[in-house]
């Protein structure tokens, strides 16, 4: 069985395999096809760079995509 | 007629922007696009959410050939945070425009203005397009237009009240105050109200719960597109002076005596 290392995913505790890049984990998460933007550890990583960028235990990663607003709502939290 | 919404370097049919949020379904915002005329909407950057992926996506709703989105840094309580959603928005949706939100106070979702300027600041430097919500204060839309941005949003009373214009006085002023656009942004409950806020001579109006609230969506939406262009056509034509006696309107020549 592969290694897995522990990551945090939009704020959550998640397990990963270790050898995986940011392509690997969007894939995993079927979002490919998704207008989504993500977020490494704080730094934006452009879709062109997901598959160079490897994710290692600890990595906290926030992915965002669009949805309805106008006036309000509330952001992301930090 | 050819009398566009001119801003960050874009022409726009319609001087009515709005947002795509409260709706009930996708279908019932579709709808209320569609018949609202608008060429602009706001969205709002959100975390994917993992664990319920069905969600259908909202830009699977929104034909991007018809609509520009600004995205939105709504519910952004510092700079910091108003500056990060504005990049991931921008990474997301591949445009440089952004509708830049600090608010400053949860109960009145009032902006906080120092940070907001402080924001802007940061944004011009990487060639967002910023638009800025605001009070209906001259001076600080002044600043905000000297830091760069490409148009002011005041807002008309406070976001998803429906009061209606609360200071069109200030609103006036502002218009007089600063070059770029002046979009009121928030307020507006009815259809009157937009007009209203036309007539004061702004650039455009953005409005979501006035119409996303309403028992009728897509109707309310097209009473907005109307009252607008109502509002629009009133103040380039010119209203009459207001007066405290009657002033005939039939001749007063020929009268039978």
């Amino acid at each position: 069985m592969a290694e897995k290392i522990e990551i945090i995913v939009n704020g959550k505790q998640t397990k990963i395999s270790t050898t995986w890049t940011i392509e690997d984990l969007v894939q995993d998460l079927d979002l490919v096809g998704n207008q989504v933007a993500v977020e490494f550890n704080g730094q934006i990583i452009s879709r062109d760079r997901w598959p160079e960028q490897p994710v290692g235990a600890g990595d906290r990663i926030e992915i965002v995509h669009f949805v309805g607003g106008g006036e309000e709502d509330r952001c992301l939290t930090s | 007629m050819s009398d566009k919404l001119v801003v960050a370097g874009q022409e726009f049919g319609s001087r009515l922007i709005v947002g795509t949020g409260k709706y009930e379904s996708f279908e019932v915002m579709r709808q209320a696009l569609e018949s609202s005329g608008a060429e602009f909407v706001t969205v709002a950057v959100r975390r994917v959410n993992l664990t319920d992926k069905s969600k259908e996506s909202l830009l699977d709703h929104i034909d991007r050939s018809r609509f520009t989105l600004l995205p939105n840094t709504a519910g952004c309580y510092t700079a910091k945070d108003a500056i990060r959603c504005a990049r991931l928005g921008r990474e997301a949706g591949l445009s440089n425009l952004v509708k830049l939100e600090v608010i400053g106070d949860e109960r009145t979702l009032f902006p906080d203005n120092e940070a907001l300027l402080e924001a802007t600041r940061v944004l011009v430097k990487e060639d967002f397009f910023v638009f800025p919500y605001t009070n209906d204060d001259p001076v600080i839309c002044k600043k905000l237009e000297e830091a760069g941005a490409v148009a002011v949003m005041p807002l008309g009373a406070p976001i998803g009240s429906g009061l209606g214009i609360q200071n069109p006085n200030n609103l006036r002023i502002i218009v007089e105050t600063v070059s770029v656009p002046v979009i009121v942004d928030a307020g507006v409950g009815t259809a009157s109200d937009a007009t209203i806020t036309m007539e004061l001579g702004v650039d455009g109006v953005l409005m979501n719960t006035g119409i996303a609230g309403a028992k009728d969506p897509p109707k309310m939406a097209k009473a907005m597109k109307l009252a607008v262009e109502s509002g629009r056509l009133a103040y380039l034509a010119g209203r009459i002076p207001k007066k405290l006696y009657a002033t005939a309107s039939s001749p007063l020549e020929g009268i039978l005596s």
